[in-house]
């Protein structure tokens, strides 16, 4: 049975797989299998039926998501199927492992996605940076047209689709989704308001869906062994794999496909080898820099996307960031500010002033030189920075590692407190 | 804006290159109108010039017909569109959450002593700009820094000492 439905191509000491090694591995087999007849609809069914949730952060299910694209004659002919590759999220690698590794792979989900919704045109939103990534990719794209999977009448099925590799320029910001369309079409990238959802009016106001990359390569496993077999692959209450990432100071940093559901501990100690000789774990951010912290007693949860809601954190990328105790809790936190506060687009009040004051006030912390005052008004930006007081997410996961930070650490901040 | 100023900004437009036209061109042939071009079209153009000038800008804006206001709107809000000239050869050193674990405030400082310049700078020898990046999606391998196209991880003052030598040299 297959285990590793996401990596099991990937080998980073050779270059990927090229098509026909890929296909004589079940490459494009769901492909051919929704050829044989599948309808969008049923399409669009088993992807609900699998629970599937998406992997880019905010854990929605990915087929009730497409169920909102309305479809029939009266309807936009015109749909996009667009593909979130701009990871930025501090403290995350997965995105980048399965491009440069299996790019096949997130083409042929891609194919998936866009058959189910009926978008002829696909965009892959790619992080500039990732200049490995964009030439694999576009490798791969022209050997999927040469084979006739991706272009007109894709394996007679009457389905057309091209698939455009857009590079961006570095802005975290165009990660969000609604920012992510404004970019593609060319604008200064600010999020848009929602409704109308990108499902209904994304791209060019037609009905979009925009996917994490992760969530897409999903797909093709589903589409090519059953819902039975992705089901029984966790070993917790949400379904399939999840790449899961560890940096910071373990002995063996990096990043492993496991079943969801797997405990932190095993994931820390059996795959990260535990911490670096001499340091003891403090606290650690389960899935990139806007999650919250959580602490060594919650070591035996499940990673698994309620488990890590219990502990007041959330699931979000999987890739964790460890805090040893020989580091400063202030200036990790203040570093991930400065981010926040660089990468603000500046459209909404508490964002672009807030999160320039919060990062003044932890340089006065970082000398020894904190007031109480000061302690207030972190507490105080927690709130007005918090969910629902801003235009986007991006402002309220700063204060996911501020909040909590603040509350785990408290005495890290006393002590630099001037007396 | 007077139609004498608005005349005489426009004719301060550089030429594009065949080349560049031609990029432009392929890349407009991806999407439905022309102003989704403009970054591409600002990428293309800093490919070749190394940078961003206001001459090139306003010869982007005629040739895709969008307001030069529209496109600096856009070149300004990317970290990677350089609006002022660069060295050769840009460090983009990631400065976010695991690096700074990982100790990238020492390689800062070792680039600093090494080349005299610091985030924002060129060095004399117009061989660097020193620029800092958010996380460049390696943290398993921190500290990572990328110099032009290639990225360079698991970073130690030898290898930084190495990795300069070799950009030195390279003609
Ligand atoms: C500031 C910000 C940055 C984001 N960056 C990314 C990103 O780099 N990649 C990503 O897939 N999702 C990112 N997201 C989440 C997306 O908005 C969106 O929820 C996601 O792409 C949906 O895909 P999924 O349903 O497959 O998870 C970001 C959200 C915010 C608020
Ligand atoms: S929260 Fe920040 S990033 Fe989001 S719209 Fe407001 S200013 Fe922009
Ligand atoms: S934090 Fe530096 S590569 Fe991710």
């Amino acid at each position: 049975m297959i285990e590793r439905p996401l990596t099991k191509n990937i080998d980073m000491t050779r270059p990927p797989l090229a098509i026909a090694d890929y296909e004589s591995n079940d490459g494009y087999q769901s492909i051919r299998n929704i050829a044989k007849g599948m309808s969008p609809s049923d399409v669009l069914q088993k992807t609900k039926d699998s629970g599937l949730k998406g992997r880019g952060g905010a854990g929605f299910p990915t087929g009730l998501k497409w169920s909102f694209v309305p479809q029939g004659d009266d309807t936009p002919k015109q749909k996009y199927f667009v593909v979130n590759a701009d990871e930025m999220e501090p403290g995350t690698f997965k995105d980048r492992l399965l491009m440069e590794g299996d790019p096949h792979l997130l083409l042929e989900g891609i194919i998936i996605g866009s058959f189910a919704i009926q978008a002829d045109t696909a965009y892959i939103f790619l992080r500039g940076e990732y200049k490995v990534a964009e030439q694999r990719l576009k490798k791969a794209i022209s050997e999927a047209y040469d084979k006739g999977l991706l272009g007109e009448n894709i394996l007679n099925t009457g389905f057309n689709l091209d698939i455009i590799v857009h590079t961006s320029a570095g802005r975290y910001i165009c990660g969000e989704e609604t920012a992510l369309l404004n970019a593609l079409e060319g604008k200064r990238a600010n999020p848009r308001s929602k409704p109308p959802f990108p499902q209904v009016s994304g791209l060019w106001g037609k009905p979009t869906i925009v996917n994490n990359v992760e969530t897409v390569c999903n797909l093709p496993g589903i589409f090519t062994y059953g819902i039975d077999w992705y089901q029984s692959l966790t070993k917790g209450k949400d379904h399939g794999t999840k790449l899961f990432g560890i940096s910071g100071k373990v002995k063996n940093p990096g990043c492993w496909e496991l079943p969801l559901g797997i405990t932190i501990r095993e994931l820390l100690e059996e795959h990260g080898g535990g911490m670096q000789d001499g340091l003891e774990l403090r606290g650690f951010l389960p899935g990139g820099g806007s999650t919250d912290f959580m602490l060594p007693e919650h070591l035996d949860l499940k990673f698994d996307y309620d488990d890590i809601a219990q502990a007041g954190s959330r699931l979000a990328t999987g890739t964790m960031i460890l805090l040893d105790d020989k580091t400063c809790p202030v200036g990790m936190i203040g570093n991930l500010m400065r981010f926040f506060a660089h990468e603000s687009c500046g459209f909404c009040t508490p964002c672009r002033d807030g999160l320039p004051w919060v990062v003044a006030i932890f340089d006065e912390f970082c000398k020894g030189q904190g007031t109480r005052k000061d302690l207030e008004i972190l507490h105080e930006h927690v709130e007005y920075m918090g969910p629902g007081r801003t235009f986007c997410a991006l402002a309220p996961g700063a204060t996911a590692p501020l909040g909590s930070g603040l509350r785990y650490f408290s005495e890290d901040f006393e002590k630099l407190i001037k007396d | 804006m007077s139609e004498n100023l608005i005349a005489s900004t426009a004719s301060k437009a550089r030429r594009l290159t065949d080349e560049e036209i031609h990029e432009i061109e392929h890349e407009m042939e991806l999407y439905p109108d022309k102003r989704a071009v403009g970054l591409e079209a600002l990428k293309i153009v800093q490919k070749h010039q190394g940078w961003v000038s206001d001459e090139s800008m306003l010869a982007i804006s005629k040739f895709l017909e969008i307001p030069v206001s529209d496109l600096e709107s856009v070149a300004t809000f990317f970290n990677l569109v350089y609006r002022q000239p660069v060295g050769e050869n840009v460090i983009l050193f990631c400065n976010s959450v695991s690096c700074w674990v990982m100790g990238c405030e020492s390689m800062r400082s070792h680039i600093n002593e090494e080349l005299g310049i610091d985030f924002g700078q060129t060095s004399e020898d117009g061989k660097f700009t020193f620029l800092p990046v958010p996380c460049l999606g390696d943290c398993d391998k921190a500290p990572v820094m990328m110099v032009g196209d290639d990225l360079h991880r698991n970073l130690t003052q030898e290898k930084i000492n190495d990795i300069i030598l070799s950009y030195k040299e390279r003609k």
